[in-house]
């Protein structure tokens, strides 16, 4: 019988070789469509949709408030965090400015002084101006704004994946 | 009891189980080593807490964005014995970190690390990371605004990363923003992926401890010389080692036994920390920060110059980590006794002192604007000129007393400015207004004449030196 036949030490190399290779595609196998789901969200198409956040007229001149809409890749057990806020600013000549909540630094959430007319943030101490520019702290740029339009009467405001930097 | 022992002798003839445990448990370690070793056993006792309280809280977590703060409120408030267990897991986690860094002075002070010791060490800063990983991905499964936004920050700071950062911050996320996919994905990091790596990692590094034994004591005669050592240190066994258990293990197994006493006794006299408001993104009325063991960390991020950040968020733990994994195989060589190595006890003092600072810094957080103060009170502002009261409301009102205190009141982020008109004249007072400055905005374009005019009347009435020495 081949079995009780003494193998050769080349047909033991290539019977190794043989089995740390078969191994490798058995790991493929399973290893390459779960690095790929894990992978999955580099994979996925940017997702931008326009949310409508009001009536023209409800916006007033020269007020920055806070606006929120629903994110354009959100699943239905996202809950609260499916939503995102921004900061919405009507000029004077009635222009529309919005500017993301996370500030440029660590992404933490400014916040929106009426009376001081800056943002502020509670992280690191990052401060800007109405404009979004820069005013003092850590930031490394502005604030990043969203694409803002009026559509029949709505503002709308387009959506983006968060900023980083 | 017979009983006991006949199916003890059946499982053990079937197994050889005794054969196998027995000269692990027995097995000649150094006599005299005291005290000082037990921390690294301790660690594991937290990190077994750790795992039957997490197994035990995941029964009724749920790891949906939707519903996971809903479930903790529950665990917390309404399940049976919930809030001590998650409260052992906090202080569970907390042990685990506080003595994985001493259990890492004690082995750098006393040289353990040096041959033929070193991958132990190596093994042990990987298990040290991945103890810090756990914490951080342990505080965002609290799901609530803090975790929500610290996510956020987690995932800014990836983004600074060359090349792969926008790749590593999606990944984190779970997807383009923080949403559904977010939480479940940190959930299998804490729950799977990341103790199955200590798992693997604590297995290596026991096995490393049974390999080369535990070091003795070590002695300013006798520096390690890799030729040498080895045959000496199985001499030394030889001739005055003592088995491990019980002379040495005792010893872990009181320290041991005490620490997870503390962590009970914590949990149930402190509970574990409350969740701060749901997990909306869209509340901005959040301050997100890190847990104790990370806080020294959000203040080096605060103080580092700006422009800089960018190469210390990425470059500093990486420098960081390097450093401790190839120390050993730098210095693997030569004295261990801490009397002959200054150089190792000043920068243990030197990392503890300035982790301290840092840490006591963050916690103070005095670069942070404080939102909450209120409008200084008519004892402090103390005067019945117009222009002065006028400018006191605006002190508070247009944002200034959010960094700046006066008699106590305000922020800390800018300079205190109770007796600023002892050092700048109105001149000046004015200028700094207009332009700002370092670390101040301009208000040139935001205030009206009228109310400069109040706010640096107000500022200029700040001089209580001439106000206790009128003559002056």
């Amino acid at each position: 019988m081949s079995e009780s036949l003494p193998a050769s030490p080349e047909r033991r190399k290539l019977l190794a070789r043989l089995s740390i290779g078969v191994g490798c595609i058995g790991a493929a196998l399973v290893g390459v469509p779960v690095a790929g789901f894990l992978l999955g969200p580099l994979f996925e198409p940017v997702a931008r949709k326009w949310r409508a956040l009001g009536p023209v007229d409800s916006f007033q001149k020269g007020e920055t408030i806070e606006v929120k809409f629903a994110d354009a890749s959100s699943v239905a057990w996202a809950g609260v965090t499916g939503q995102t806020g921004a900061w919405l600013r009507r000029e004077a000549d009635g222009q529309f400015i919005a500017f993301a909540l996370n500030c440029t630094h660590l992404g933490c959430p400014v916040r929106w002084l009426q009376q001081a007319e800056l943002f502020m943030c509670p992280c690191h101490g990052g401060v800007y101006y109405k404009d979004g520019a820069v005013a003092a702290g850590p930031p490394p740029k502005p604030l990043t704004r969203y694409r803002v339009r009026v559509n029949q009467g709505q503002v709308e405001i387009l959506t983006t994946p968060t900023p980083i930097a | 009891m017979r009983f006991f022992r006949k199916v003890w002798e059946w499982f053990d003839a079937r197994t050889d189980a005794s054969k196998v445990i027995g000269p692990i448990l027995k097995h000649p370690v150094p006599p005299r080593t005291g005290w000082m070793y037990v921390f690294g056993s301790a660690t594991l006792f937290a990190f077994l807490i750790q795992v039957f309280t997490g197994i035990a809280l995941a029964t009724a977590y749920v790891s949906s964005a939707g519903q996971a703060y809903e479930s903790l409120q529950w665990i917390t408030h309404q399940a049976f014995l919930g809030h001590l267990l998650r409260g052992m897991h906090y202080f569970g986690a907390s042990a685990m970190v506080l003595l994985v860094g001493v259990h890492m002075i004690r082995t750098f002070l006393t040289g353990s690390y040096k041959f033929p010791r070193e991958l132990n060490w190596v093994v042990g800063v990987v298990l040290l990371g991945l103890t810090i990983l756990m914490g951080f991905t342990g505080q965002l499964l609290r799901w609530d605004q803090n975790g929500v936004w610290s996510t956020i920050v987690a995932a800014e700071q990836a983004g600074r990363v060359p090349l792969i950062g926008h790749w590593l911050a999606r990944l984190l996320m779970g997807g383009q923003t923080v949403g559904g996919a977010t939480l479940s994905r940190f959930f299998a990091y804490h729950v799977f992926f990341i103790p199955a790596l200590i798992f693997g990692m604590v297995g290596l590094h026991l096995v490393l401890v049974l390999r080369h034994g535990i070091s003795e004591k070590p002695s300013a005669s006798r520096p390690v010389d890799p030729k040498t050592y080895r045959a000496w240190y199985e001499a030394m066994l030889k001739r005055e080692g003592v088995p491990f258990w019980p002379d040495a293990a005792w010893r872990d197994v009181v320290f041991g036994v005490l620490a997870v006493a503390c962590v009970v006794f914590l949990a149930w006299r402190f509970g574990a920390p409350e969740l701060t408001t749901p997990p909306d993104p869209t509340v901005v009325q959040a301050y997100p920060r890190p847990d104790w063991y990370l806080l020294w960390y959000f203040a080096v991020l605060a103080q580092l110059p700006h422009g800089t950040e960018a190469y210390v968020i990425v470059g500093a733990p990486l420098l960081a980590g390097i450093c401790l994994l190839v120390l050993p195989l730098i210095f693997n060589r030569g004295q261990r006794a801490p009397s002959r190595r200054p150089w190792a006890v000043v920068s243990i003092v030197v990392i503890v002192m300035g982790i301290g600072v840092l840490w006591f810094e963050g916690e103070r957080a005095p670069w942070s604007p404080d939102f909450g103060v209120k409008q200084l009170s008519p004892e402090v502002v103390n005067s019945t000129n117009a222009d002065v009261l006028h400018g006191a409301e605006l002190f508070h009102a247009r944002g200034c007393e959010y960094c700046h205190a006066v008699a106590g009141n305000g922020g800390h982020r800018g300079p205190d400015l109770t007796s600023v008109a002892d050092r700048l004249t109105e001149q000046q007072i004015t200028l700094r207004i207009l332009n700002g400055a370092y670390n101040m905005p301009s208000f040139a374009s935001s205030l009206k004449p009228r109310e400069l005019t109040a706010i640096v009347a107000f500022l200029n009435s700040r001089n209580p030196a001439q106000a206790n020495n009128p003559k002056e």
